[in-house]
C-alpha cells in the first residue's frame, strides 16, 4: 500500500506538473510558448557552467577508484554501512553532499553510471542528492550576507537534517525498491 | 573541506596506484588511472550536454509558474504554517513573505531563483535582529528549513538519470520526497530543541 503510494507520486508527479503549470499560465494570460522558450534558454547556460565541476570531481573519483583505493575504504567502512542497509559505495556521496552540490552531483553522476542508474545503488545516491542540500554553502553564502559572526545551533541542526535525510533515503529505497 | 577532499582524492588514489604497482610489478594500476582521468573528463563533457535539454524544460516551465503567479499561490498556501514556525516574526513584514518565496522556490526545484530570495529573507530577519554578529532562532530555523531542502521536483538529478539510460527516470521522486520529509521535520525539530540548550542560548552579555 504505502509502496504503490510513494510509486504513483513519482509515476504522476512529472505529468501533472506538465499540464498544470502552462494551463494555469494560459489562463492567467501569459503568452505561454513564449515565456517558456525564454526560460529554456538558461538551460543551456546552466549545462555548460556545470563542465568544469564536473570535470575536476569525476577525474578525482575516477583516479581514486581505479587505483583501488575506493575498494579499500569501502570494506572499511562496510561494517558500519551494512548495519542500516546502506551500500558502501554510497559513502563517498554521503560525505560530499553537505560540503559541495556540485561535487555531490559529480559523485552521484559517477555512481549511476557505474552502477546504473535503476540499480539499488543509482537509486539511493538520486534519493540522496534529490532530498538533501549543500549545507555549508547555503550557511557560507546566507550568514555572510548579513555578516552573522556566531551561528549558533545551525550548524548541529542543519548536519543532523542531513544524516536524517540519508538515513531516510536509504531506508525508503530499501523498502519500495 | 572540499578542497582538501577533492585532493585527498587524487594523491591517495595516485600513492595508491605506485604502491600497487611496486608490489605487483606491474604497471597496470599506474595506466588505469591514467584511462581514468582522460576517460572520466569526457565523460563530463557528455553529461553535460546530455543534461541541457532537459534543464532547458524544466527552466521553461519554472518561468511560467513565475510569471503566472503559481508561486504566489504556493505562497499563500504555506502562509498559516509559517506562522507558527516563526512565532517571532509579525505575519505582515517582509522577512515572512521572502521567507515563503524562498521555501516555495526551493519546493518547485528553482535553485537559482531561490538563493536571491532567500538572501532577501535575510537581509529582512536581520532588521529584527537586535545583536547584528548573532543569529536570531527565526534565522537558524529558516537555514535549516532552507538546508534541509524541501524539494518537490529533483529536476537536475532526473536529467542525469535520463542521460545514464535509466529505464524509469522519474522513480525517485517519491523516494526522496519521503526523505525530504523526514530531514525536514528533524532540521524544525533540532532548530527548535537546540535554541533551549544553555550552549546555544543567548547570552544577556551579548546585548
Amino acid at each position: 500500500m504505502f509502496e504503490s503510494v510513494i510509486n504513483g507520486i513519482s509515476a504522476l508527479a512529472i505529468p501533472i506538473v506538465i499540464v498544470v503549470i502552462p494551463v494555469y499560465a494560459y489562463f492567467k494570460k501569459v503568452k505561454v510558448y513564449e515565456v517558456f522558450v525564454e526560460g529554456a534558454k538558461e538551460g543551456f547556460q546552466i549545462g555548460v557552467k556545470i563542465i568544469p565541476f564536473l570535470v575536476a570531481i569525476l577525474a578525482a573519483i575516477g583516479v581514486f577508484r581505479a587505483s583501488g583505493a575506493m575498494d579499500l575504504l569501502v570494506k572499511i567502512l562496510g561494517p558500519v554501512t551494512d548495519a542500516i542497509g546502506m551500500p558502501a559505495e554510497l559513502i563517498t556521496m554521503a560525505i560530499m553532499r553537505p560540503l559541495s552540490g556540485s561535487g555531490a552531483l559529480g559523485v552521484m553522476t559517477e555512481l549511476v553510471n557505474t552502477h546504473g542508474a535503476d540499480s539499488m545503488i543509482g537509486r539511493m545516491a538520486s534519493t540522496m542528492m534529490g532530498s538533501t542540500e549543500t549545507t555549508f554553502y547555503v550557511l557560507a553564502v546566507y550568514f555572510g550576507s548579513v555578516s552573522i559572526k556566531n551561528e549558533r545551533h545551525a550548524v548541529p541542526a542543519a548536519l543532523l537534517a542531513d544524516l536524517t535525510g540519508i538515513i531516510a533515503a536509504v531506508f525508503i529505497c530499501n523498502m519500495v525498491f | 573541506m572540499i578542497n582538501i577532499i577533492w585532493l585527498a582524492l587524487l594523491v591517495i588514489g595516485v600513492i595508491m596506484a605506485v604502491v600497487t604497482s611496486i608490489t605487483t610489478g606491474s604497471f597496470d594500476p599506474l595506466v588505469q588511472v591514467t584511462d581514468a582521468l582522460f576517460n572520466q573528463s569526457k565523460t563530463a563533457v557528455d553529461l553535460a550536454i546530455g543534461l541541457i535539454g532537459l534543464m532547458a524544460l524544466w527552466l521553461g516551465l519554472m518561468k511560467l509558474a513565475e510569471e503566472s503567479g503559481l508561486i504566489d499561490l504556493i505562497a499563500k498556501a504555506v502562509r498559516p504554517i509559517m506562522v507558527r514556525l516563526f512565532p517571532e516574526i509579525p505575519a505582515d513584514h517582509p522577512a515572512m513573505g521572502a521567507m515563503i518565496m524562498n521555501i516555495a522556490a526551493n519546493m518547485l526545484g528553482l535553485g537559482n531563483a531561490a538563493t536571491p530570495l532567500g538572501l532577501k529573507a535575510m537581509q529582512e530577519l536581520q532588521k529584527l535582529n537586535e545583536k547584528a554578529e548573532t543569529a536570531t532562532n527565526a534565522m537558524v530555523t529558516f537555514l535549516a528549513i532552507n538546508t534541509s531542502s524541501v524539494t518537490i521536483i529533483p529536476a537536475t538529478v532526473i536529467g542525469i538519470r535520463v542521460s545514464a539510460g535509466s529505464g524509469n527516470p522519474a522513480e525517485i521522486i517519491g523516494t526522496a520526497i519521503f526523505a525530504t520529509t523526514c530531514s525536514t521535520i528533524v532540521a524544525v525539530t533540532a532548530a527548535k530543541l537546540f535554541s533551549k540548550l544553555p550552549r546555544f542560548q543567548l547570552k544577556p552579555e551579548d546585548v
